[in-house]
């Protein structure tokens, strides 16, 4: 099926849920007016992302009056948003919401928490323990948060559960200048996202955010890539933006004949080579 | 030469974007800047006046008697061809004062007295005016130490202390600061004469693309001496950086509870903002 999603390409303010809520609460009605059928936010859209400390006092449990909110909205239209969710023992986690009809479809919890250079999420967060496909209207979907994407295994994992959409949430800051070329981390990404998507005969939305935090940017280019790798729509980098992307629901139809990749891909081997190699690392 | 050219116009992006972005999020639509008639301050002026507009940026120079004319006269140049708000401020007064009690200071003294100077005049305008301190120490000389802390170094946001002066001089020419800025030899203006080079002992080129090497690239002593590098330098250079780290950090708390500033109880600057 054809449908129209929208990345919202936001500047969350670092610890205030009142006021980022607001703005995914305005980006999601500039959605609904926009014709798009799914919203997708980035990654932490609802606290910022160099928390710290602020990790406990911005984190909401499942059932917060923020989340009731979000969910009465996805009546209207499916959203895919990102927050910290503290569980009923007290672990914080990188969470991403999947909203739809009312309710909350899925809960990915970031599983790669990225601990090095410039990031400490380790230090703050706890970490997923799964990577699950789910349905949708717009048919199976899986998302990844961020670093997530990097691990190969994880959105092959997905697309092996049946997801034929990827959903990345991401807070990716810009690093890496030089010569004539764009940032290096924006470089990085959209090979990775474009890739993936060919990999995987997968169509990917990507949301980064945009904003400074600490002298740190984020730089955006949130992007909407159909199954064959190629970039539909592309948000402007470092601002902030609203890309609204016409998705053809027959180019995964049409992708899948021409690559069949997915259809062949042996699931049975894969798992027999990592018992494989899981049993040999533990003697 | 190649590790160290950058894409000017994504740079010029970012840096007037984090002028702007962290200026406006502390409720403010100002900058303050000291302008010492050098291609730091004259490229942060620059990056100030597009991210803020030009009626909001604030430039003094501050000169002492001993300073060079042809510093004051290129500041000028550099408001002028901006339309900043600019005044002149005559430090001989404080620091002569200060100076009668204390005759028998060195240089070095006197130009750290001169540069902590400076740095409260433009912190009283700062409270006077609304509006932030840019800081315009570049990367090379905070990683060499090559400034005095409390000085100089004091900033509110200092956005091209993450470029190095090969980069700094890049950016200037396609951000179009004039070419007498670019041309001439870096100096701190502390004594007649003086230039950076002949006093650290090396060129900023050269000490831009070792550090490029030595810092971002993380390259091995053994690696950095097979890439051509006097071992001798690499050495100089390495000790600065390591000497001078203090200079870089907030001042060391001794801790005896169980959350003590910046070791357990961490936030970003930004934090609410």
């Amino acid at each position: 099926m054809d449908f129209t999603v929208a990345l919202a390409q936001i500047k969350p303010k670092l610890g205030c849920l009142d006021d980022n809520l607001a703005l995914i609460e305005a980006a999601i009605e500039k959605g609904i007016a926009a014709g798009a059928d799914l919203v997708v936010f980035p990654e932490l859209a609802l606290t910022g992302y160099f928390l710290k400390d602020l990790v406990p006092e911005v984190a909401l449990r499942l059932d917060a009056p923020q989340i009731e909110r979000l969910k009465i909205l996805s009546k209207r239209i499916s959203i895919a948003v990102g927050l910290v969710e503290v569980s009923s023992d007290f672990r914080f986690f990188n969470s991403a919401l999947y909203l739809e009809d009312g309710e909350i479809r899925h809960v990915h919890r970031k599983v790669y928490l990225p601990t090095y250079g410039l990031f400490d999420e380790q230090r703050y967060l706890a970490r997923g323990d799964r990577f699950r496909a789910f349905d949708t209207r717009f048919g199976r979907v899986g998302m990844l948060i961020c670093e997530d994407m990097w691990h190969l295994s994880a959105p092959y994992i997905l697309a092996m559960d049946g997801a034929m959409t990827l959903i990345c949430l991401s807070s990716s800051p810009g690093r890496g200048i030089s010569g004539t070329e764009g940032l290096g981390s924006a470089a990085a990404w959209q090979k990775l996202t474009s890739t993936t998507a060919m990999f995987l005969n997968c169509r990917v939305f990507y949301c980064n955010r945009v904003g400074y935090e600490d002298g740190i940017n984020f730089w955006g280019g949130s992007e909407a890539i159909g199954p064959s790798g190629d970039v539909t729509d592309r948000g402007a980098i470092l601002e902030e933006d609203f890309v609204v992307a016409k998705v053809d629901g027959g180019a995964l139809r049409r992708e899948r004949i021409f690559s069949p990749m997915m259809r062949d891909e042996n699931l049975a081997i894969t798992v027999k080579e990592l018992k494989r190699i899981d049993r040999e690392n533990q003697c | 030469m190649g590790a160290l050219t950058v894409n000017t116009a994504l740079l010029r992006q970012i840096l007037v974007g984090f002028v702007r972005d962290e200026v406006y999020k502390v409720g403010v639509r100002k900058g303050v800047l000291g302008l010492s008639g050098g291609i730091d301050s004259a490229l942060v002026a620059y990056i100030a006046a597009e991210a803020l507009g030009p009626e909001n940026v604030y430039a003094y120079t501050m000169p002492y008697r001993t300073s060079n004319p042809e510093s004051e006269a290129h500041a000028k140049l550099v408001a002028d061809s901006l339309g900043i708000n600019y005044k002149v401020i005559e430090i001989t007064p404080m620091v002569d004062a200060y100076f009668t009690l204390v005759p028998d200071a060195d240089n070095m003294r006197r130009g750290n007295k001169m540069a902590r100077e400076r740095m409260t005049i433009l912190y009283d305008h700062s409270a006077e005016v609304g509006g932030l301190v840019l800081g315009t120490s570049n990367k090379t000389e905070l990683l060499l130490g090559y400034g005095t802390l409390h000085g100089d170094m004091a900033s509110a946001l200092n956005p091209i202390g993450d470029i190095y002066k090969s980069q700094v001089w890049e950016l200037s020419e396609a951000m179009g600061v004039p070419r007498e800025v670019i041309e001439k030899k870096p100096s701190a203006d502390l004594w007649a004469g003086q230039t950076d080079e002949q006093e650290l002992g090396f060129t900023y080129r050269a000490a831009d693309e070792l550090l490029y090497r030595m810092v971002d690239q993380r390259m091995s002593r053994e690696e950095l001496i097979a890439a051509g590098f006097e071992a001798q330098f690499v050495d100089n250079v390495h000790k600065k950086v390591q000497g001078s780290h203090f200079k870089r950090r907030l001042p060391i708390i001794a801790k005896v509870s169980h959350r003590t500033i910046d070791r357990d109880f961490r936030y970003a600057r930004d934090w609410g903002k």
